[in-house]
């Protein structure tokens, strides 16, 4: 067999074994019915074959989907050893034999449903009236969004800037200093805490850092490190801009930057 | 007079512990967020450090109602000795200590066949490894249930939080089946049942 034609066959054998392993973990197959001594097998023959870097990926996402079977092989037994293991045919046969009613009557001597309690409160009465007596009707808060009508006319760029439409640099520029500045202000450990990056003397320039930063983080110049029960956030940058976009797990972080926050760090600051 | 002043500090404690046994059973009884129940660290932030000595005074006094403090914790396996970071992540709730018998159960506002297709799909799922694609649910379902009442009971099941559905269409034992259902007991229940059908018929003359 020429090697074009054996390199072929072996590009096949390896897509096959992903498929498998793929559909096994999708949908939850019994895992032992992959025969892991023979696919290995398999990747060893023809390993030496590979040149190329997409034929290398492919072994390594075979070896890589392989291990996963491994992995549901291995909490496979785990879970068989414990008290919990039931054979599904043995119970599934048990389940159709029973009555709807005896179901029902086993179900609740092993349930505890969670207790709740619904009541208002004298307290959020007089809150909710006090929020009602403030709101303004619904015609007046509504004349207020109307458009007020304007004679069109030409704006300069330094009008604009004063108005804050326009940044006197470009954004990107902008980012790129902000990147450069924090870059400077990580020390040794290589992040600082978020509030000591953002903090500034003003509350106004406080909120435009934090504004900043998270452009930093959103398009890759950095990225955050939380630890939620210290209530502790910290700023790290990247030496090369990585982009988040098409990467797995990105998550959203809310972060209140309020002005009683900026004084407590304020104070804080001043010893 | 010594002996007077001895107690007050015991006294302060007391009072001290009184108001956060309170303060625990309000957070833990009234909803605060989507979900029921309340996160270790909610607990710590508003009773202190000592919470877990709060929720185990209060869970005693829960005993007598027939009702307990149930932690839940993150990992499907509840760590034997659970640390303090373990317990601030757990999920506390408030849950009924003994269970319900049978004739109360109606007052929950579940249909017996709702409840006896719970327990069916939760079953099933739990001997499959705790995962089980919602087909082979679904066609369990179906051979107790009507076909339009199992997509709408599995739809029930999983708003209310007893399974989740994955994006490949995987169902889970979800938060509140972690929180009310003594998987163990409810899989020995199912199987003795059987076992002690199969010897009466054992047992019967021929």
């Amino acid at each position: 067999m020429s090697q074009r034609k054996r390199k072929k066959l072996g590009r096949e054998r390896l897509e096959r074994v992903i498929d498998l392993c793929k559909s096994v973990e999708e949908k939850s197959l019994d895992p032992f019915i992959v025969d892991i001594d023979d696919i290995i097998a398999v990747v060893k023959e023809y390993f030496p074959e590979w040149e190329l870097p997409e034929e290398l990926c492919l072994d390594a996402e075979a070896i890589q989907q392989l291990s996963s079977v491994i992995k549901l092989q291995s909490d496979w037994v785990k879970h068989r050893s414990t008290s919990l293991y039931t054979d599904p045919f043995l119970l599934e046969e048990k389940i159709r034999r029973l009555s709807g009613e005896e179901l029902a009557n086993l179900f609740v001597k092993a349930w505890n449903p969670i207790i709740e309690m619904e009541q208002i409160s004298p307290h959020s009465l007089a809150q909710a009236m006090k929020y009602w007596e403030s709101l303004l009707p619904l015609d007046v808060r509504w004349a207020k969004t109307s458009f007020l009508k304007r004679e069109v006319g030409a704006a300069t760029r330094e009008e604009l800037i004063k108005q804050r439409i326009f940044a006197e640099k470009a954004f990107s520029e902008e980012l790129e200093a902000f990147w450069e500045e924090l870059k400077q202000r990580v020390g040794k450990e290589g992040k600082i805490r978020y509030w000591d990056f953002i903090g500034a003397d003003d509350y106004l320039e406080t909120v435009r850092r934090a504004y900043m930063t998270s452009f930093l983080v959103t398009y890759g110049y950095a990225t955050l490190e939380i630890y939620r029960l210290e209530e502790e956030i910290f700023v790290l940058p990247f030496e090369k801009p990585e982009p988040l976009v098409g990467k797995k797990g990105v998550m959203s972080v809310p972060i209140a930057i309020g002005v009683e926050e900026w004084r407590k760090w304020k104070e804080g600051v001043r010893g | 007079m010594a002996e007077v002043e001895g107690r007050r500090p015991r006294l302060k404690r007391k009072a001290l512990y009184s108001r956060k046994v309170k303060r625990a059973a309000q957070l833990l009884f009234y909803r605060r967020h989507l979900k029921p129940g309340v996160k270790g660290w909610e607990l710590r932030k508003s009773l202190g450090s000592d919470y877990p000595r709060v929720v185990k005074i209060l869970d005693s006094y829960l005993e007598k109602l027939d009702l307990q403090v149930k932690t839940v914790f993150e990992e499907e396996k509840a760590p034997e000795k659970p640390t303090l970071a373990d317990l601030d992540r757990a999920r506390f709730y408030v849950t009924l200590r003994e269970g319900l018998a049978s004739r109360e159960s109606k007052l929950m506002g579940w249909r017996i066949d709702d409840i006896a297709g719970l327990a069916i799909a939760i079953s099933y799922v739990i001997s499959k490894k705790g995962r089980a694609p919602r087909e082979e649910v679904e066609e369990l379902l179906r051979s107790k249930l009507p076909g339009w009442r199992v997509d709408m009971n599995l739809g029930r099941y999983i708003r209310y939080g007893y399974l989740g559905e994955d994006e490949g269409g995987q169902l889970y034992l979800d938060w509140r089946t972690r929180a009310e259902v003594d998987q163990e007991t409810l899989i020995n229940l199912l199987l003795g049942t059987e076992t002690s059908a199969q010897g009466q018929r054992e047992n019967e003359p021929e």
